[in-house]
């Protein structure tokens, strides 16, 4: 008994200690800056996509909905965002082309009265709302589907306000397909001669990153999560346990939803001019690479998997798109766009040989580190251990002679006919 | 608007239904069959536009036209077989997964072979001689799309209902595992329908771009959403529905380019989609099996 205590408080002190060298890092990355640029714009990318990962991860793993409309929630709270924190002094030079609508401005104008940090939170809580809402709404009838028509009216949504941001009747508001620039990034601008121009910019989209997923985190295992974890598993068995499957479906979706609009708003930070254009499937299809390589239904994962997946593709991965002489010799293949289609050929191998992706649904536990460690130490096959929440999905069996009886559980997806 | 206005814009609308119905007919079967949506039939839609391009500059239009035909169907039965059979007893958010990952891979793959920048569709000579009737003018493609997509489907139920590949194809939509046990390959079956829509496809391709006379990587992700809804609304597994709502869709996205909301036409798309699947999921010509959505 005495050994579990300690070893929970070894774990907890484990895990600040790992927070504070994350946190000492990420001060020091700040300090010095413009040597690492590289580093510090990545890892903002990361720790965005971390979150946009982890709330399609609510989605997909934990609920077993699967839905696409990540790019479309991202966008309104991109715009969103972006539209209140555009600064008051550079709102006409952003609106060239058709100007800015009246009631826009002022609205503007009685928020300019707001220090610029807190304008920023209150525009992405406001953008986060307004996705909420819109999930709500879309909701009612949408999650009424299931699987992939649930997939495809989700993905419909997101073209829908795709369409709506870029077309000419909002071209005062969204400035149509002209796009939005000037949006202030991550690092705080006015202190008042407290901090430096510019200081922040990592540990803002971290404290953010941090609150948001700890939130998810929290959902998932509070009486909510096990709820959305039993709607996954068995719809009907859930909702004969009394679980309202619409109702949770709903307040996953909307969470869901309020998270990724957040994290739009926080996208559009990173990239400072937004268009339309950016927010289209594609931009799902690139989470849903992190998420199904990260793991589906497992939040460390996902993280793991944004950090691995953007530093590689940003980073690392870079030269594989330009031309590379070795020796007199040109390397073959790498060119333009050589990178998507590793990345696309290795999302094809995680999807058919290693559908558990780099976590499975296990989650990071420092007890799970340590058995590994041993395990591979010492060469022995030890037991699956706390690695693993739920048992594996038993391996692929080929179909029995003699079907299942009715109200047997089924494998794979068939069940649906 | 007047008549001849209105003629004009019709011909145009059943022109583009026409190819939409072709496509659709490939995700309707597909879907019939294996319960998926195939996101990559899209790419593969777009990869029969490059197909074209390339065969063009090498040879006559004549032997272009099969060569195109074949390389998209050894790419429709090759994805078959290397992303979606060995998941045959996966759950089925990971085909899924697996279809958006070939649509990906497809596109990225497009991108670096052929740059993402547009490239022009080679214009098939006889295909876009302009013809008049009345007042009404168009080129030979518009009047020609409806009827060869008309011909086609008929080939293809008179496949489905009097053969006995069709015999086969139907009872493995009707009940896959029931099917197996009665001595159906299901694999053949499974790659024969992969042949037969990204043959359609690939004709679909060719009456769609002669119009649009560009291709880039992505120009297969819109086209094939609209398909998908299409053979949504026509009741999906049924091939006179997938051409219905192919005709359906094309002629109302004409008509509200024609009035002026193109900007909205694809919303419209899904927003008719949603509504369709709340009040009629088995769609116009469906089945009546209420536990399909």
């Amino acid at each position: 008994m005495n050994q579990t205590v300690w070893k929970k408080r070894y774990s907890f002190y484990l895990s600040l200690l790992v927070l504070l060298v994350a946190l000492g890092l990420l001060f020091w990355l700040e300090v010095n800056k413009s040597n690492y640029g590289m580093a510090v714009s990545v890892i903002q990318k990361s720790l965005v996509f971390s979150v946009v990962a982890v709330s399609m991860n609510l989605l997909n793993g934990f609920t077993g909905m699967f839905s696409l409309g990540q790019a479309g929630f991202m966008a309104i709270g991109a715009y969103t965002t972006a539209i209140l924190t555009i600064p008051l002094s550079r709102v006409d030079g952003v609106y060239y082309m058709k100007g800015v609508a009246p009631w826009l401005k002022g609205v503007k104008t009685t928020l300019s009265v707001l220090p610029e940090p807190l304008l920023i939170v209150f525009a992405l809580l406001i953008g986060g709302m307004i996705a909420g809402i819109f999930a709500f709404f879309i909701g009612i009838p949408v999650l009424r589907l299931k699987s992939d028509y649930l997939a495809i009216a989700t993905l419909g949504f997101s073209e829908i306000v795709r369409a709506v941001i870029s077309s000419p009747q909002l071209d005062r508001v969204t400035n149509g397909s002209y796009g939005l620039k000037n949006i202030p990034g991550f690092g705080v601008t006015q202190a008042g001669g407290v901090l430096p121009v510019g200081a922040g910019s990592l540990l803002i989209p971290f404290f953010f990153a941090l609150t948001t997923i700890a939130f998810i985190v929290l959902v998932i295992n509070s009486s909510y999560g096990r709820a959305f974890k039993a709607i996954r598993e068995d719809e009907v068995a859930a909702e004969a346990m009394g679980i309202n499957l619409l109702k949770h479906k709903q307040l996953a979706f909307v969470i869901s939803s309020v998270i990724t609009a957040m994290a739009g708003g926080m996208l559009a930070m990173y990239m400072r001019s937004i268009e339309a254009r950016a927010f289209s499937v594609t931009l799902t299809y690139d989470i849903l690479l992190i998420v199904v390589i990260g793991g589906l239904g497992s939040v460390s994962g996902s993280v793991l998997g944004a950090f691995v997946v953007t530093f590689a593709k940003d980073w690392f991965l870079r030269f594989f798109d330009s031309p590379l002489v070795i020796g007199g010799f040109q390397v073959p293949f790498l060119r333009m766009g050589f990178r998507m289609v590793v990345f696309s050929i290795l999302l094809m191998i995680v999807v058919l040989f290693y559908r558990r992706g780099l976590m499975g649904s296990s989650e990071f536990s420092w007890k799970g580190i340590f058995r590994w460690i041993r395990r591979k130490k010492e060469g022995v096959e030890t037991t699956k251990g706390e690695m693993i929440d739920y048992p594996d999905p038993p391996p692929a069996k080929p179909a029995p002679l003699i079907p299942d009886p009715p109200g047997a559980p089924q494998e794979g997806g068939r069940d649906e006919r | 608007m007047s008549f001849v206005t209105f003629i004009q814009h019709c011909l145009t609308g059943v022109s583009l239904g026409g190819a939409y119905a072709l496509i659709a007919i490939g995700y309707s079967m597909v879907y019939g069959i294996l319960l998926l949506i195939n996101f990559a039939h899209a790419d593969i839609f777009m990869m029969a536009g490059y197909f074209m391009i390339f065969s063009v500059s090498s040879f006559p239009w004549q032997i272009s036209i099969p060569i195109v035909i074949l390389g998209t169907v050894v790419l429709g039965v090759l994805i078959e077989k290397a992303a979606y059979m060995p998941l045959r007893s996966a759950p089925r958010m990971s085909i899924m997964i697996s279809a958006i990952g070939v649509s990906y891979l497809l596109q990225n793959l497009a991108t670096y072979l052929f740059s993402a920048l547009p490239q022009a569709y080679p214009a098939i000579p006889p295909l876009k001689r302009q013809i008049r009737i009345g007042e009404v003018s168009a080129s030979l493609v518009t009047f020609l799309t409806p009827v060869l997509t008309i011909i086609l489907v008929f080939l293809l139920i008179f496949l489905l209902r009097k053969t006995k590949i069709g015999m086969a194809m139907r009872a493995v939509s009707k009940d896959y595992d029931t099917s197996k046990l009665m001595g159906i390959k299901i694999n053949s079956i499974i790659s024969l329908t992969f042949v037969i829509g990204s043959a359609l496809a690939a004709v679909g391709s060719i009456l769609y771009f002669t119009d649009r006379m560009s291709v880039t990587p992505f120009s297969g992700v819109l086209p094939g959403l609209k398909c998908f809804v299409a053979a949504v609304l026509g009741g999906i597994g049924s091939v006179p529905g997938a051409v219905i709502g192919g005709f359906l869709i094309g002629l109302s996205e004409t008509f509200l380019v024609a009035l002026g909301y193109s900007t909205f036409s694809d919303a419209f798309t899904f927003l008719l989609l949603i509504l369709i699947l709340l009040f009629r999921p088995t769609g116009l010509m469906g089945e009546d099996l209420q536990d399909k959505v």
